[in-house]
């Protein structure tokens, strides 16, 4: 069973401190979201677990299966199981899904082994049926002209292909329609189970109605403030994130 | 015929004296007279050239202190060529091995039955004397090699000539491969296309080395000839050791509703000048001028470049593309002219670079020279950095930032690549430039 530990962590672009102290647990088979207002670090959590490299982490830890991945570049951090669906993934003109893909598996495979073609694309259609998708659609270069549906998608086909231990989703509602929205849910749901960690972060209640999370947890300010079950997200859509701050304000300092 | 006496200046000849030069005459057979006249005045020529200095317009960024022809030995024998197998299909197969033909394989047998020559120059200069005679550099050498130019004509041994007749289109494409073998060998290689009216050819022209270590100097050059509606499609890939000095020039004549597609392929050379001309004569006529270079380690890349409309209802489009990675450096340098009576002259000229390393150089110098007055004529150059936001997006799919970058220079080749209609010609050089990311030789 895989583990993603974020333990006291301490994260700051430049010298503003973004994320002040956040520990949170992720097991695989659990769907934890992370819900907050703009603004409270939800994004630069997200990409400092993926090893971007303008983010600086200033103290505590973050482990995958109980090492330290902090000491690792982005790449090597997904080769151990790791995976950004990202919020805005970049468009990668003249490079095919199919041979970024490709690429991709290929760098999982041990130096001098080259990748079975067809036993790639066999296993790259048998995902793009899981997921529903046209054939024509990893011909197209990456990204480039795609809707906000087709971005999340193609994001949700490499989650499928690379079939991580761990997927921190950033924002994957953003931008889409509620029809899009349906579409990627049943993505990530298809992908659900005992061998997946996710970790979730959203704005919205919405996406939460249909990914439903084993965990919610509201950040605010850099650090997690108030764990509970799906019902917490219930909680805060029909009572907004004052009540939160509302809450923490009354606490003793 | 001309002989003189005159001392020859030191320094600019190298190892390619007087008594060089006849010695090498010595060793072809027998030539047609205007052919050995040629080859004379072209001696003479070089001979009285100087190489070309830091303040000559046209070496412009050029590292000219490397163009040295010292320590060179004029062509040697061929040894045995250094490959088992090569490449996509062909209909026909010419090897050199320093400019001498190493073998020749029809492969496909309708080919001379139809009328088409794929054969050596020296076989040419006897059986299709008029064409060779009208055709091999016959144009001036316009763009600053006047020099090298002339010691290739002076010193050409032999090459390839492909001849397509009146309206027979070969579908498979034309192969020749021209290896420099040994340190300090000097080869000059050339290649001589002829499309007649109606006809269609693709000739893949590959240039290699055995050894990346050796030094070495190579100055080719290839001639392109497409008569009304003919089409020629070109590709060339320069692959030379790491350690030559390679000069090579294209001149490509453009008649009547013709059009001739070229794609040049800069990987190999420690530095490497490419002169393109294309001229473009009759109403009609489009010239298509690609070229993609990897440029890494110390390598320099040095393009100039000249379209020239000399009648209406003409096109060139020229797009050049460079990676540049390491300590590397490209110079593009090219102009477009438009003569007076040229009218509706569509011409494009664009320069892009890609750096993968702060330490790469690129100098561009995009020009145009209009005559006439009703024309349209796009010239630009870009350079851009690799986007750290897409490399972060490969590697965070597990993509090693090396694998990452080659991705992205394929995705910015991919636009020139989709110019050859022809599927496996992509594979082969896909292939090709991998390679040089790689290490790893491929010969295509």
């Amino acid at each position: 069973m895989a583990s993603l530990v974020i333990h006291d962590l301490h994260v700051s672009i430049g010298d503003r401190p973004i994320i002040k102290n956040l520990s949170l647990t992720v097991n695989s088979g659990e769907v934890h979201a992370i819900m907050g207002p703009n603004g409270t670090g939800k994004s630069t959590l997200a990409k400092v677990i993926a090893g971007h490299p303008d983010y600086t982490v200033t103290g505590g830890d973050v482990l995958l299966d109980g090492r330290s991945v902090l000491e690792q570049e982005a790449d090597e951090r997904a080769r151990a199981g790791l995976f950004l669906a990202f919020q805005y993934p970049s468009e990668i003109p003249g490079v095919s899904i199919a041979n970024f893909l490709r690429a991709a598996v290929q760098a999982r495979l041990p130096e001098g082994e080259e990748i079975d073609a067809t036993a790639y694309y066999k296993r790259l259609y048998a995902k793009m049926d899981l997921l529903k998708i046209e054939r024509k659609f990893t011909s197209r270069a990456v990204n480039e002209g795609f809707s906000g549906g087709e971005k999340k998608r193609c994001e949700i086909l490499q989650m499928a292909m690379l079939e991580p231990k761990m997927a921190v989703m950033d924002e994957t509602d953003s931008g889409l329609d509620i029809d899009a929205l349906r579409i990627v849910s049943d993505g990530v749901n298809a992908l659900r189970g005992p061998g997946l960690g996710v970790l979730m972060i959203t704005h919205y209640q919405r996406l939460l109605n249909h990914i439903v999370p084993d965990f919610v947890h509201v950040m605010y300010d850099g650090r997690i403030v108030k764990s509970g079950d799906k019902s917490l997200a219930l909680d805060l859509e029909s009572r907004g994130y004052d009540w939160v701050k509302q809450e923490l304000a009354a606490l003793p300092a | 015929m001309t002989t003189t006496t005159a001392p020859l200046p030191p320094g600019t000849v190298g190892a390619f004296t007087r008594a060089a030069f006849e010695a090498h005459l010595a060793s072809l057979p027998p030539l047609p007279e205007w052919w050995l006249a040629r080859k004379r005045a072209a001696f003479e020529h070089f001979a009285a050239l100087p190489l070309p200095v830091r303040n000559d317009e046209a070496w412009r960024f050029s590292n000219v202190s490397g163009l040295t022809l010292d320590g060179f030995a004029p062509p040697a024998t061929a040894r045995a060529v250094p490959f088992a197998s090569i490449g996509i299909r062909k209909a026909a197969r010419l090897i050199f091995a320093n400019g001498r033909l190493f073998s020749r394989e029809i492969l496909d047998s309708n080919l001379e039955r139809r009328g088409v020559v794929v054969d050596t120059i020296q076989n040419a200069l006897r059986e299709h004397g008029d064409l060779v005679r009208d055709h091999l550099l016959a144009q001036p050498a316009r763009l600053g090699s006047d020099k090298f130019s002339a010691l290739h004509q002076a010193f050409l041994v032999d090459g390839a000539f492909v001849y397509a007749p009146r309206g027979v289109e070969v579908e498979l494409p034309i192969g020749i491969f021209s290896f420099a073998l040994g340190d300090q060998a000097a080869t000059f290689p050339h290649t001589l296309v002829v499309a007649d009216e109606g006809a269609r050819v693709t000739v893949i022209d590959y240039f290699g080395s055995q050894d990346d270590t050796e030094r070495q100097l190579a100055i080719g050059a290839n001639d392109l000839y497409a008569g009304h509606g003919a089409r020629i499609t070109y590709v060339g890939k320069q692959d030379w050791s790491h350690q030559a000095l390679a000069l090579q020039s294209n001149s490509t004549v453009v008649r009547r509703d013709a059009c001739v597609q070229s794609l040049n392929v800069h990987l190999g050379a420690r530095q490497a000048r490419h002169e393109s001309h294309s001229q473009l004569q009759a109403p009609g006529a489009i010239s298509e001028m690609l070229s993609l270079t990897v440029a890494r380690g110390d390598q320099e890349f040095d393009q100039r470049t000249l379209q020239i409309h000399q009648a209406p209802h003409t096109r060139s489009d020229l797009l050049y593309k460079n990676a540049l990675l390491q300590r590397a450096r490209t110079i593009f340098s090219g102009l477009i002219v438009v003569d007076p009576d040229a009218q509706k002259t569509d011409a494009y000229q664009s320069n892009r670079n890609l750096m993968l390393s702060d330490e790469a150089e690129a100098n561009s110098l995009p020009g145009l020279e209009i005559q006439a007055n009703d024309v349209r004529c796009t010239h630009g150059a870009t350079t851009s950095r690799i986007d750290s936001e897409q490399e972060f997006y490969l590697q965070a799919r597990g993509i090693t930032k090396r694998a990452a970058d080659e991705l992205l220079t394929f995705g910015f080749f991919e636009e020139v690549l989709n110019r050859l209609s022809q599927d496996d010609l992509h594979t082969a050089l896909r292939t090709l430039i991998q390679s040089k990311f790689s290490g790893e030789k491929v010969i295509r």
